[in-house]
This record gives structure tokens, sequence and C-alpha cells, in this order.
């Protein structure tokens, strides 16, 4: 699949920011003031940081509204609704802590349920799709809620959660790349049966429908990236999780988490591009590649 | 709504003959002339007379070769389009409503005025069927000719889809798939029609016939009719060839 950088953007931070939310939704944390400001705005920023990138990928952003609509079938309409309704239920809880010192636990709560459930949302879009078989597992929801569980534990500064947090994401991506290279056989999906011809022989592409690029190659049928899938996974592995994990061993300070935080959303930069470039569409088959 | 009819009432579809498409892609022609000049935003082209021309199109033909142990290679042309599957996935992932399947007739259509181009749906598609127009950026897709199948301003003969209109070699045929006495029906049960990826659980009306059996030849070596590998040189050239295999 092709690497957008506005949808791994969108996936890292946004994921981040709900992240955020969940923990200061359940007053992990309880700043007030200024403090509550900062930390709130943050949680608030990286979110809707990431809805307006995600905005960026869609052909007709005007007509965006209309995606609010189709929650009984689509996780995408699910993504938009709940993270709509998180930012604002979360918003008075925010708001007390902020200019009352009066955090309000119910709204903090239901915030951080619905931002849980946002994330959740989120890896649904890509699990549901049986086309791409890499993405089609159990193992995809799990990365994507650890790591943004593992932000927020950073955020807000908590070191024993989130170093577990970062061991569990690790040993989550491990497991996502290790069953994610035998999703495509056990899909069982070959040109043999994409044609349907597998039973008379081994199926070739003699020619392409057309001598150019279209849609559906740019899109769905990405093989450059997948050249330095081991070391990228590495980077991943390194930057996104075991690196922070060692930072927040060491004597906390304030420089500390701020290394293991960078550190983390970079290595979770190198993740998702993988989850992308490395995800390969069954429509592939029919151009003979993968 | 974006959730799919429990069933259809009837199930227009294409039944595409694998043994006799001859791979002219006029049905591509076509498909692309009709569905430009009329319903929907047009099918466009970008950099057409440049060095990387690319279009928009809603059907396809690849070309494949099959290897056999016992017999010769085979080449099959193969057009695809959409197959308006009964258990559609690129339905229901759209978060706008302006995809859906027809409860009528159980064509899968795009309301182009209600799409936001997210482009989910042509990912949920293991055929490729769904391609985002270059211009419009709006999901396009077949329509099964819809404009054309209940057009009383058409000639009767013309109320097909424009693929199988003008299909040459008659690999192509439209009809009912849910009657079983219909002429596709017919055609799918005696010629052992075929679902596309079935692994994929997504129940495709579209049915393809697979080649029938060809005649099988007693085909002689090919291979003693060619020249065996040149002998090694000798003398100088021989000394030539080695010195420069040495450096």
């Amino acid at each position: 699949m092709h690497p957008a950088p506005s949808l791994i953007l969108f996936t890292v931070l946004s994921g981040a920011g709900f992240g955020l939310l969940v923990w200061l939704g359940i007053g992990l944390r309880a700043p007030t003031g200024v403090a509550a400001f900062l930390v709130f705005g943050m949680g608030y920023a990286l979110a809707g940081a990431g809805l307006l990138a995600s905005a960026f990928h869609l052909g007709h952003p005007e007509r965006a509204l209309l995606a609010f609509t189709q929650w009984r079938s689509s996780w995408l309409s699910r993504e938009a609704v709940l993270a709509t309704a998180t930012l604002a239920v979360m918003a008075p809880h925010a708001a007390g802590s902020v200019f009352a010192a009066a955090p309000m636990p119910v709204f903090g709560w239901l915030g951080a349920a619905l931002a849980l459930a946002t994330v959740v949302a989120t890896a649904m879009i890509y699990t549901q799709i049986r086309a791409v078989p890499r993405w089609h597992h159990w193992s995809t929801p799990p990365v994507f809620v650890l790591a943004s569980l593992a932000a927020g534990a950073l955020f807000v500064g908590r070191t024993g959660l989130a170093l577990g947090l970062l061991l569990a994401l690790a040993v989550a991506m491990i497991a996502h790349w290790v069953a994610g290279d035998r999703q495509f056989e056990r899909a069982g999906s070959t040109m043999g049966s994409a044609t349907g011809l597998g039973a008379l022989g081994r199926v070739r592409l003699l020619e392409p429908p057309h001598s150019g690029q279209n849609y559906l190659l740019r899109e769905m049928v990405h093989v450059i990236g997948r050249k330095h899938a081991y070391k990228l996974r590495l980077i991943a592995l390194g930057f996104g999780a075991l690196l922070p994990a060692l930072l927040l061993v060491l004597p906390a300070s304030y420089v500390g988490f701020g290394l293991a935080l960078m550190s983390h959303l970079t290595g979770l930069l190198a993740q998702r591009w993988l989850f992308f470039a490395e995800a390969e569409h069954v429509v592939g088959l029919y151009y003979g590649k993968r | 709504m974006t959730t799919l009819p429990q069933s259809t009432r009837t199930k227009l579809g294409l039944v595409i003959d694998l043994d006799t498409c001859v791979g002219c892609h006029a049905c591509v022609i076509s498909c692309k002339g009709w569905n430009t000049e009329n319903y929907g935003a047009p099918l466009s082209d970008m950099d057409a007379y440049g060095a990387e021309p690319e279009g928009t199109f809603l059907n396809r033909v690849h070309s494949f070769e099959v290897k056999r142990d016992t017999a010769p290679p085979m080449v099959v042309h193969f057009p695809k389009s959409c197959l308006h599957c009964d258990n559609a996935p690129c339905v229901t992932v759209c978060p706008t409503g302006a995809s859906y399947k027809r409860a009528e007739d159980g064509i899968v259509l795009v309301n182009e005025s209600a799409c936001i181009g997210c482009g989910l749906c042509a990912w949920a598609c293991p055929y490729g069927a769904r391609e985002m127009d270059g211009v419009e950026k709006v999901m396009k897709k077949c329509t099964l000719c819809v404009d054309r199948i209940y057009n009383e301003n058409l000639p009767e003969e013309d109320r097909e889809p424009a693929c199988v209109r003008t299909c040459p070699a008659g690999a192509r045929h439209f009809g009912d798939l849910a009657d079983p006495e219909s002429a596709v029906s017919q055609l799918v049960a005696a010629r052992g029609g075929m679902d596309l990826m079935p692994e994929q659980g997504t129940a495709p009306v579209n049915k393809y016939l697979p080649p029938r059996p060809r005649d099988t030849l007693t085909t002689p070596d090919l291979a003693s009719l060619c020249d065996s590998a040149p002998e090694a040189a000798t003398g100088f050239l021989g000394w030539l060839d080695r010195a420069l295999e040495r450096l």
C-alpha cells in the first residue's frame, strides 16, 4: 500500500493525542491552571492536527460532514463520530481543570473511554480490510492502542506505566510483523485464484492491461518500500519502544522524558511507514506483482 | 445506506467467456466512451499526449499465460471490471453513504455528489474494480451501464452494457443471475462458471467461464531443433577467449 505522509502523520499524531487524553480523562494526572492548559492543549492539538492532516487525504474535504452518517457499517465513519465526541465530551473536564481548578471526572472518564474507542476505530479501518491480508489480523489493533497509550503515558510522565506500555508495544510490534509475514499465504489468494485459471496450470502475467501507471498501481501496489523492511523494523523497534524504555530506567528527568518521547514518536513514524509500505494488496496479483 | 441489502430482487451482472475473448480491448474503449459521455463525471485522462499518459478506466483487459506440465502454454485474455458482489466490501466501508448496492437489481453504484474521495472503498475491493478519477477526485466504477439498460430512449438491442454491446467475439453476456432459467444462468451452469478469488468471501455476481479443454497435439521435441551450444574454440581464438575470460 502507498505510504501516504498524511495518513502516517494522522495516525501517529492523533494516536498520541488521544492516548494523552485517555490518561488525563481518568485523572492519572490532574493538573490545574496553566499546567492543565498546556497538557490538555497538547492533547487537543495533537488529536486535532491528526484529524486535519487526514482531511488533506480527501479528494473532496468540503463534503467531510457526510462522513458522520454511516457509523452503522463503516469504521471510518465511526472514527469520525468517536473522535469528535471525544473532543466534545472531554471539553467540560478540560475547561474545568484549566479555568476553575475543578476537574469533572464524569466527563473525564467518559471522554477517556471515547478516546480509547477512537484509537480502536482507527485500527479497525485497516484491520477490516480483507484484501490486505497483513492488516486483516487480530495483531493490528494492539499495535495502534499500545502505541497511543504509551505516547500518552510519556506525555503525562508516568515512568512505570510508560515502561510497561513500551515493552508491551515492542511485543505487539514483533507479533504483528511475525504474523503479518505469513498472512498473505494464509489468505490463500494467488494468481491462480484471482484469475480462476489456477486449476489449469501456473499462471503468469503475459501483458498488463496498460503500458503506463494507474491509480490502482500507485495506491495499492507499492513495491519499492519493502527493500529495507528489516532495517526499518529495527529502527521502529529500537526508537519506538526499546530506547525510550531504556531512557525511562535512567534517573528521571524532564530531559529524559523529552528524549524518550521524541525517540518514541520517531520510531512510530518508521513503524507506520512500514505498516503501509509492507502491506500487500491482493489486487497486485492481477498485475503479477505483490 | 452503506449496509448491504439482505437480498436483491434480481442480480444483474455479466458472464465473461475466457474461452472466446480475443483480447481486442474493444470493451475497454466502448466502456470509456459511454461512461465519459454519459452518467457522472467523465473518465479523465492525465498527460494524454505527454511522456507518461494514464487514464481512469472501469474495465481493463489483462492477458495471462498459463503454463501447463503436459501441454503447451495457453494465453488467456482476461477482462476485469466490477463484479457487483453480493457481499460487497467496498459498500460497507464507505463513511458517507456514497457507495450503495441497489436492492432491486443488485447493481453497486457510487453517488458521486456524496463521495469525499477518501479511497477506502478502492482499498476494500480485492479486484481493483474502483478507480479514483484523476481530475474529479471522486470514485468511479462500473455502473453496469445503468443509464443504458433501463433507457427506453434507446433501441431495445442497445439496452445492455456498452461492453457487451460492442464485443465482436460475443465473449460478454448480460442478464439476471438470480433467475436460474435466464440465458446467463444456463450458460454458467453449462460451462462451469466460476467466481474470482472466492476465498475473499465477496460472493461476486459476475461469473467467468473457464477456457474449454483444447485439442492436444503430439508436440515434437522442439529443443532438439535448436543449435546446441557452440563448441569451445581452439587455436588463437581459443587462447583469446581464455585470456579475456581471465581478465
